[in-house]
């Protein structure tokens, strides 16, 4: 994507058809840490691999609780997503003191769309430069939402945003058939793998990343660093015997959507950092 | 200098309606209420419909002012139609009406300008029975029978010694007609034409308003003077009373 005479404000069109300041901003959120989600027919889990300026700061905050029923995950500006969750906290909560009952998130979502879709259209204001994972659990079951500055949004079994997502997208992408029916450890398990995927070669540790579960029964609660440090090592145990024959198939992992080989990918295949897609990212 | 208008704010009713008794039973709510529009203390209007059906859930009766109760239903169209326009396979369920009304009623009476009704919402969802009710002051709770105005004082009694979890529709018929002839002697502003409605998990049936059936061949109504003793002042009773030796009757 290069500059252009188009792309000065959001309210100019392209000779395509494109709004370049709106795709700029899906740049922003690919900028941003990885972001992960999946979910089953009963929990929705959110991961998301923590970065931080240097060694002497604190990790950014990454994932929000909305709700006893809502969290969010967020990738890109850190600002705009906790602008975000401020207005969604809100919502919940008014809605929550007029019918007693909690927002279903299909209304959420689009509520936030309708909101970053207004920044598109005003010659005054910018979208919002940050992607949200929203998961969140009602009536008619566990879901997971994406919800773009572009104004739309889309509900998903699983996904994954920020950089170096593709890694776990082709993860997931593998594994997202038995998710429907995965038990709740499960799904946590290829949560963290698939945030393993992204940090590529990185180890992965409590301190670089976080979950978080809702789910029936279970309000949507942050995990404590000590409980994901002893899953991380429950699972590890598991990956490391796995390594060894997974190496030679490493290279023809490409195309790795049908394959039913074992979780083990060393994560080099198919990884594009800053993504370019051909194409307006918006007609997904 | 202009002449400030006072602000319009609603000081009495004009036309109202009496009591709403309803019961949970078995498949859901059962309501109760007469057709009656009083206009102080002339029956002036004699067919107005006091249950509506409210969504796919809810059923809601009121008492009160009738107008007031019209403008009730404009909110809960707009709200309902607004939910429906979702398109999502998300729905408001009583709870959330009755949550809703209790926060309008509650918000005008702060501005001291209340809805002058007294409303009770009931309904099934997913399985869940819900009977609540809300007053004109947003006072509002749930049970498992309820009822507004005189109906509180006369059918609630009853209520409490007769009802059980499991009436059957009949029976559950049965004992609000109960509730509703007690009303109907005992409650002045009641008129002989009644509504039932019920509410299940497969939606709302407003029936065809029906009369009860009255006994007036009660000693009591027939002769309600007997066991006084003269007719006259306490004055002259008390004299006579100093002036002859009764015999026991």
């Amino acid at each position: 994507m290069f500059r252009n005479q188009y792309d000065t404000d959001v309210t100019t069109w392209s000779p395509a058809g494109r709004l370049f300041q709106v795709e700029y901003a899906m740049e922003a959120v690919k900028q941003g840490s990885a972001a992960i989600g999946l979910r089953s027919k009963t929990h929705v889990v959110l991961a998301c691999v923590n970065k931080a300026n240097s060694e002497l700061s604190s990790h950014q905050k990454k994932i929000f609780k909305v709700d006893d029923h809502i969290g969010v995950a967020i990738a890109g500006l850190t600002a705009d997503g906790r602008v975000l969750s401020r207005y969604m906290r809100s919502e919940c909560i008014n809605y929550n003191y007029t019918y007693e009952s909690p927002l279903p998130v299909g209304r959420l979502v689009v509520q936030l769309a309708d909101k970053a879709q207004v920044c598109t259209q005003r010659s005054w204001k910018r979208p919002y430069g940050v992607g949200l994972l929203v998961a969140g659990l009602d009536e008619s079951g566990a879901h997971l939402y994406y919800n773009c500055p572009s104004g739309n949004y889309f509900e998903y079994q699983a996904f994954a945003i920020g950089s170096r997502s593709q890694a776990a997208k082709t993860y997931l992408e593998r594994k997202f058939n038995n998710f429907t029916a995965s038990s709740r450890e499960d799904l946590i398990k290829d949560a963290l793998i698939a945030a393993r995927e992204s940090l590529q070669g990185e180890k992965l540790t409590s301190s670089v990343c976080t979950i978080a579960v809702v789910g029936v029964g279970e309000p949507f609660h942050i995990l404590d660093q000590e409980t994901v440090q002893q899953l991380i090592d429950t699972f590890e145990i598991v990956r490391e015997e796995e390594t060894a024959p997974a190496e030679p198939e490493a290279a023809a992992e490409q195309d790795a959507a049908t394959e039913q080989a074992s979780g083990a990918d060393q994560g080099g295949a198919g990884n594009q950092g800053g993504a370019d897609q051909g194409g307006s990212p918006m007609d997904i | 200098m202009d002449t400030v208008t006072e602000s319009q704010r609603t000081l009495y009713p004009y036309v109202t309606g009496s009591s709403v008794v309803a019961i949970k039973y078995k498949d859901g709510i059962l309501m109760a209420a007469d057709m009656g529009g009083s206009y102080g203390s002339t029956l002036r209007y004699k067919s107005v419909e006091r249950l509506k059906p409210i969504g796919k859930h809810s059923l809601l009766g009121a008492s009160g002012e009738i107008s007031d109760f019209q403008e009730i239903m404009r909110y809960l169209d707009e709200l309902i139609l607004i939910d429906n326009m979702w398109d999502d396979g998300n729905s408001l369920g009583p709870k959330e009406v009755h949550n809703y009304l209790t926060r309008v009623m509650y918000n005008r009476r702060n501005k001291f300008n209340p809805l002058w009704n007294s409303l009770v919402l009931g309904g099934v969802k997913k399985g869940q029975k819900y009977l609540g009710t809300v007053s004109m002051i947003g006072v509002n709770y749930e049970d498992n029978h309820v009822a507004t105005g005189l109906g509180n004082h006369l059918a609630r009694p009853i209520l409490r010694d007769e009802w059980n979890e499991n009436l059957t529709f009949e029976e559950g018929v049965k004992l609000l007609e109960k509730c509703m002839r007690v009303l109907l002697y005992r409650d002045r502003s009641a008129v002989n034409k009644i509504q039932i409605s019920k509410i299940t998990e497969e939606g709302a049936t407003v029936y065809p308003p029906f009369s009860l059936k009255t006994y007036w061949e009660f000693s009591a109504f027939k002769n309600p003077t007997v066991g006084a003793e003269v007719h006259g002042s306490l004055l002259v009773v008390n004299e006579m009373k100093q002036n002859f030796t009764w015999i026991s009757a």
